[in-house]
């Protein structure tokens, strides 16, 4: 017998007799209690990035994007290069004099640029889904993460935001990050220090189109 | 990892008179305690969202073979491989195996409390292949040669002077003392070990069962980057972990976060389906999934069922008294607090733990914040029990317990010895009217002294005052 078959059978001789409810469950796929939003999603999505060390600028028109991007960045003495998501790409990032590199980004790059799957209005949280267009590194590995986000595309909550997946997506990709903030650590003495292996910022620019 | 519960009592001694240590378990209460307390009041409904995930938890355990089944099922299907262990000793040689089969010589690992249980680092070091925690705390951890004190802060008990002597020494580096420039100095040295590890080893938070995915949540990003840069990611997890649906662990991230940091939600939440495909830029080509048993189903269909529905938050152990006073070494394995003090003796033997279910005052707030509503007091007091009827207790104890239990039931032989007794103290406390010592009591006396009665009983007394 293997390890597998053994540690089965003791579960299965502990529980005794099982209600095969599984299936009708997963079906049905209920939801927990969930807290109501006070205010409307991008004010609520808003206030809840702020909280947790985002910073947010919102821009009526994509075209605005680079240059506000050149902006940020020079403020705050950071090189204008880095390497952004396909689905950014064609945005005229020159004009702005910076250079957008359009691939992955590497362990080299200091700014990294992605779009966003949706966003959760209750935690501040960006979701993003991995694949060849949406690699995960380009929110992981610089130092300056910029998410580009769509205000249509802030719902509620998790649970929202797992239907909007199930809509569009037949199945999960192989990661799904819920990106909430600059990385943290509170290791030393409970005090936190925002930049530990993940980006030391995160900017999110809200385009109201 | 090696067990020494049994030194519980001269532990705890040592940690008391360690001036160091006390300053550390403050702060975790000012930072966890009160951070818990303000983030709570963001759910309305948090003693509704307790009891829901209660009830997720005891569904999973219900039919804990079929969700288990469902989950291997949904992540083979995406490329994934599933091992089981029955032992530490299953997980150490199975990930050694699978280090051998992808050729591996460097891993970079995230924290994983399973893997401190089966003393996974040692093994892998012996077959030769290096390992290096990332985790910030673990990685300090990892230079002392020390184990973790807490399940979620595993340095709580050291200060930044003790880290930054300690990364001066083995960096080579001019000495840091500011706490960003420490944790920068850690990313820069482990920044290279992430890009040249082979293969990437986390722990899982949660198995969800629709998907076949692995969780993990982390604050720093280095679960992000053991799970996204190797060839190779094993996720070791308990068998107790999986939960059925994408909306059920969103229910337990709801609350795990808040329980354990006071944070609404963790800067990284990383669910992980299968492997890379071929056109994507990053991510493992081989994603191995470890279900742990080690002990867990013997907790099954018993008395102590109720904790398989843990998520180790660490919450029991931040608000419990005991280890708010004595840290989390004194407990004696992985884990420490309430939590620890009923899983050690179940998983190791109530004999190699004896005063872990005795480490309580039962002053019920563990059970009061535990995010799943485990009854812990009842679970410490059921242990209490068992020691007795396994006759594990001392025969001063079984003595005096036998005696004081037949005294008992016999209300006039009760009063009377009481009376006697009171009598007897009063009469040695003196004129001081204290009592510096106490036959059989010595442990207690030691540190302090005890007010002497003042001759009467309190039934004496009352029937004086009725009468008047």
């Amino acid at each position: 017998m293997s390890a597998r078959e053994r540690i089965l059978a003791r579960i299965g001789t502990a529980i005794g007799n099982h209600d095969a409810e599984i299936d009708a469950y997963l079906v049905e796929h209920p939801r927990g209690p969930a807290p109501a939003l006070r205010d409307n999603l991008i004010t609520h999505f808003r206030e809840r990035a702020l909280q947790l060390s985002s910073d947010v600028i919102e821009v009526a028109h994509p075209g605005e994007i680079p240059a506000q991007v050149a902006h940020y960045l020079a403020e705050r003495g950071l090189p204008p290069r880095g390497a952004c998501w396909p689905v950014v790409g064609s945005l005229p990032w020159g004009e702005a004099n910076l250079e957008i590199a359009v691939r992955g980004a590497n362990s080299q790059d200091m700014v990294g640029i992605t779009g966003t799957f949706c966003a959760i209005a209750e935690t501040g949280t960006l979701m993003m889904l991995s694949g060849p267009e949406t690699p995960p590194s380009n929110s992981l590995l610089p130092e300056t993460h910029i998410a580009i986000l769509n205000t249509r595309r802030i719902v509620a909550s998790m649970e929202d935001a797992w239907d909007l997946l199930r809509k569009e997506h037949k199945a999960p990709p192989r990661a799904v990050n819920f990106i909430s903030g600059p990385s943290r650590t509170a290791d030393i003495e409970q005090t936190v220090t925002l930049g530990a292996h993940g980006p030391y910022r995160v900017l999110i620019i809200l385009v109201n189109a | 990892m090696q067990v020494s519960s049994i030194h519980f009592k001269r532990s705890v001694t040592e940690k008391l008179n360690d001036e160091k240590l006390q300053n550390a378990l403050s702060r975790l209460q000012t930072r966890f305690v009160e951070g818990r307390a303000a983030v709570i009041g963001e759910i309305a409904d948090f003693e509704e969202t307790r009891t829901a995930a209660a009830a997720i938890r005891d569904r999973v355990l219900k039919n804990l073979d079929q969700w288990l089944l469902h989950f291997e099922q949904q992540a083979i299907a995406r490329g994934a491989l599933v091992h089981w262990a029955e032992s530490g000793a299953d997980v150490n040689r199975i990930v050694t195996e699978i280090a051998t089969l992808h050729n591996v010589r460097r891993v970079a690992k995230s924290k994983s409390m399973v893997t401190e249980e089966c003393g996974l680092n040692e093994a892998l070091e012996h077959a030769g292949v290096e390992v290096v925690e990332t985790d910030l705390g673990e990685y300090i951890l990892q230079l002392a040669h020390e184990a973790p004190s807490h399940i979620v802060a595993p340095v709580v008990h050291k200060n930044k002077e003790d880290i930054a002597d300690l990364f001066a020494e083995k960096h080579q580096l001019p000495r840091k003392t500011g706490i960003p420039e420490l944790c920068r100095e850690a990313r820069e040295i482990l920044r290279p070990a992430f890009l040249a590890a082979d293969m990437g080893i986390s722990g899982a938070n949660f198995l969800i069962a629709e998907t076949g995915s692995a969780l993990i949540v982390t604050n720093e990003g280095n679960g992000r980057l053991v799970t996204t840069l190797p060839r190779v990611h094993v996720a070791i997890t308990g068998i107790e972990k999986v939960v059925p649906t994408l909306e059920d662990v969103t229910t337990l991230l709801r609350l795990l976060p808040r329980s354990a940091t006071g944070q609404s939600i963790t800067n990284y939440v990383s669910m992980l389906t299968g492997t890379k495909d071929a056109a994507d830029h990053d991510g493992p080509e081989h994603f191995h999934i470890i279900l742990v048993d080690n002990g867990r189903s013997s907790l099954l269909g018993g008395d102590m069922q109720s904790m398989l529905r843990c998520i180790r938050c660490g919450a029991c152990m931040n608000h419990c008294p005991v280890y708010q006073n004595i840290g989390g070494h004194a407990y004696g394995w992985v884990y420490p607090g309430p939590m620890g003090s009923i899983l050690t003796p179940t998983f190791v033997g109530l004999e190699n733990a004896p005063d872990l279910p005795n480490a309580s005052t039962l002053c019920g707030a563990c059970g009061v914040v535990c995010p799943v509503k485990i009854p812990l007091p009842d679970l410490l007091r059921q242990l209490r029990e068992k020691q007795m009827s396994l006759g594990l207790k001392s025969w001063q104890e079984k003595l005096a317990l036998k005696l004081w239990g037949w005294m008992a039931r016999r209300p006039a032989v009760y009063a009377m010895v009481i009376k006697i007794t009171v009598r007897i103290l009063h009469f040695a406390g003196g004129k001081e009217r204290m009592l510096h010592h106490l036959p059989g009591a010595s442990g207690w006396t030691a540190g302090r002294d005890m007010p002497a009665p003042q001759g009467k009983t309190f039934r004496e007394l009352y029937r004086q005052r009725k009468l008047s």
